[in-house]
C-alpha cells in the first residue's frame, strides 16, 4: 500500500516538472495516433458518406462487414499487419517494421471501421431528410457527399474523436508492430506496460495519468459537442 | 433563355411496388398564369407533381419538355409539401442551389442574403433554418427555389397548416413572380387559392385527369359530376 502511495505521489511530480521522458512518450503517442486518426477519418468519413447514399448490390453485407471489422481484436490486426511488414512478408522491403509508420497503419486499420461505421449512421439519417431535395437541385454525387458531411459535421466530429479515444488507449497492436523501443516506439500504452512489468510504478502511473487525461478530455469534448448538437446549435 | 415549356405527357402512368397511382396522363402545361393541381387526398396530386419534375419515372408513356433534359432540368425548381431545411443558417440553405451551379460563395451568399429580405426573412439570416416558424420555412423554402430564376415553379400544398398572413404573403411571393414571367405549377386544396391564383385547373380524380381547363370555367362550371362534388365540399371516395 505504501508502494502504490508512494508511486503516485512521485507520478504527480513527474507530471507537474513536465518529465522529459514522461514528455517524450506523450508526444510520441499524440503524434501516432492523431496521425492514425486524421488518415482513418480521410479514409472512413467519406466511406461512410458513399455508403449512406449508394444503393448496391452488396450494401448490407459491406455494412455488416464494417460493423465486424469495428470488433477486431488489436492482437490480431497487430500480428497481420506483422506479419506483412517483417522482412519476409509481402511488404517487407518497406522497412517498416517497428517504427512509429508501422504503428500507424496499424491505428489506422483499427479506426477506419468505427469512424466509417459511426459515420454512416450519422449520414444515413439525414440523407433520408435531404434525398428529395438534393435530387431536385440535380446535384452530383460529390456534391451530395459534400453537403452531408458539412451539415452532419458535428456528429463526424464525434465520430471522429471516438477514433481518437479508441487509438490512445491502445496497446496490443503497436506494442506487436513497434516493439516499443526507448526513444524510437515507445508510447504511453506501451511505456505502462513495460514500467508496470518493471516495477517502476511511479513512471508507470505517471504516464497512466497522462493517458486517463487524454482520453477525458476527447470524452468531455465528444459530450459537449453531441450536446450542442442536440441543442441545436452548430 | 430558350423557353422550355410546353411540357408534355403522352399516355404517361406511374406505378409504384407494383401499384398503379396515376394514368394514362395525356396533357400539355403551357407557359402563362398558374396551373393549378386539385383532387381529394390521396388522389396522386404529389405523383403528378414529382413526375413533371422528373422526381418519379413514368413507367409507361413519356414525359417531354421542349428542349433536351439537361436543359430542362436547369429551368425547374420545387418546393416540396414539407419543406427540406439543410443544417445550415437561413441564408447558406437560400444560397445552395446557386453553389451546386457552380456560382462563387460569396456571390452566392449575397444573392441570397438580397432573397431572403425580399421575403421578409432579412433579420434570420444568419438563424439556423429549423429555428423558423412554419410560415417562414416555407418561404424559405420559395426563395431558394427562386434563387436560380426557374422559368417552371412546382409547388405541392405551399400553404397547408399555415395561418392567413402567411398564406398571404406566400401567395404575394407567387404572384410577383408570375407577373417575372415564371409558370407556377401548384398542388391545393385550398379552393380559395385556386380562385386567386389559378389560369387552369388540373382536376385529378380516379387515378386520371379528369378534368383540365380554364379556371373560370372549371370553378364555376365544370363538366363533371364529381368535379361539382368537390368544388361543392363533398366527400370523394
Ligand atoms: N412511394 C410510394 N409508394 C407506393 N405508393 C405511394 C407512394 N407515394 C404515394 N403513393 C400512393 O399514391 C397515391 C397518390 O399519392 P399522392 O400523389 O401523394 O396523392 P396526393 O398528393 O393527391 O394526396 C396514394 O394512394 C399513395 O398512397
Ligand atoms: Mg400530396
Amino acid at each position: 500500500m505504501n508502494d502504490l502511495w508512494e508511486g503516485v505521489a512521485a507520478a504527480f511530480w513527474l507530471v507537474v516538472m513536465l518529465d522529459a521522458d514522461l514528455m517524450e512518450i506523450t508526444a510520441r503517442s499524440l503524434q501516432v495516433t492523431l496521425t492514425a486518426v486524421v488518415i482513418a477519418a480521410a479514409l472512413g468519413l467519406p466511406m461512410g458518406a458513399w455508403l449512406a447514399i449508394n444503393r448496391f448490390r452488396f450494401r448490407r453485407l459491406t455494412i455488416a462487414v464494417l460493423n465486424a471489422l469495428m470488433g477486431l481484436p488489436p492482437v490480431v490486426v497487430g500480428l497481420v499487419v506483422y506479419i506483412m511488414l517483417s522482412r519476409s512478408g509481402p511488404l517487407g522491403v518497406l522497412n517498416l517494421l517497428f517504427t512509429p509508420t508501422a504503428m500507424v497503419i496499424a491505428q489506422v486499420i483499427i479506426v477506419t471501421p468505427l469512424i466509417a461505421s459511426i459515420a454512416h449512421q450519422a449520414l444515413r439519417d439525414l440523407w433520408a431528410d435531404y434525398h428529395d431535395l438534393l435530387i431536385s437541385l440535380n446535384t452530383t454525387k460529390g456534391q451530395r457527399i459534400r453537403a452531408l458531411i458539412w451539415d452532419a459535421r458535428r456528429s463526424l466530429l464525434t465520430a471522429t474523436l471516438a477514433g481518437f479515444g479508441r487509438a490512445i488507449g491502445e496497446v496490443g497492436a503497436i506494442m506487436i508492430v513497434g516493439g516499443n523501443i526507448d526513444h524510437l516506439t515507445r508510447v504511453l500504452t506501451t511505456a505502462i506496460s513495460l514500467e508496470t512489468s518493471q516495477g517502476n510504478f511511479a513512471l508507470a502511473l505517471g504516464l497512466g495519468f497522462v493517458l486517463i487525461g487524454l482520453a477525458i478530455a476527447a470524452n468531455l469534448a465528444i459530450h459537449t459537442l453531441s450536446r450542442t448538437e442536440r441543442a441545436g446549435r452548430w | 433563355m430558350v423557353a422550355v415549356l410546353p411540357l408534355d405527357l403522352k399516355a404517361a402512368t406511374v406505378r409504384r411496388r407494383g401499384r398503379h397511382i396515376i394514368g394514362p396522363v395525356t396533357l400539355q402545361v403551357k407557359a402563362g398564369p398558374p396551373t393549378i393541381v386539385l383532387g381529394p387526398n390521396g388522389a396522386g396530386k404529389t405523383t403528378l407533381l414529382q413526375l413533371f419534375h422528373g422526381l418519379v419515372r413514368a413507367s409507361s408513356g413519356q414525359v417531354s419538355w421542349a428542349v433536351d433534359m439537361p436543359q430542362a432540368d436547369l429551368a425547374q425548381a420545387y418546393v416540396f409539401q414539407t419543406p427540406t431545411l439543410m443544417r445550415r443558417s437561413v441564408q447558406d440553405n437560400i444560397a445552395y442551389p446557386l453553389i451546386v451551379r457552380g456560382v462563387a460563395r460569396r456571390a452566392a451568399r449575397r444573392q441570397a442574403s438580397e432573397a431572403a429580405q425580399s421575403v421578409g426573412l432579412g433579420a434570420h439570416l444568419e438563424a439556423p433554418a429549423h429555428v423558423l416558424s412554419g410560415g417562414e420555412r416555407q418561404k424559405l423554402s420559395i426563395a431558394r427555389a427562386m434563387i436560380t430564376e426557374p422559368q417552371v415553379l412546382f409547388l405541392d400544398e405551399p400553404t397547408t397548416n399555415l395561418d392567413g398572413r402567411s398564406v398571404r404573403e406566400i401567395e404575394e411571393m407567387l404572384m410577383a413572380a408570375v407577373a417575372r414571367g415564371t409558370k407556377v405549377v401548384m398542388a391545393t386544396h385550398d379552393l380559395g387559392q385556386a380562385r386567386r391564383l389559378a389560369g387552369d385547373v388540373i382536376f385529378i380524380y380516379n387515378k386520371g385527369i379528369h378534368e383540365h381547363g380554364p379556371a373560370s370555367g372549371f370553378l364555376d362550371a365544370p363538366v363533371t359530376p364529381e368535379a361539382a362534388a368537390f368544388l361543392n365540399g363533398d366527400i370523394l371516395e
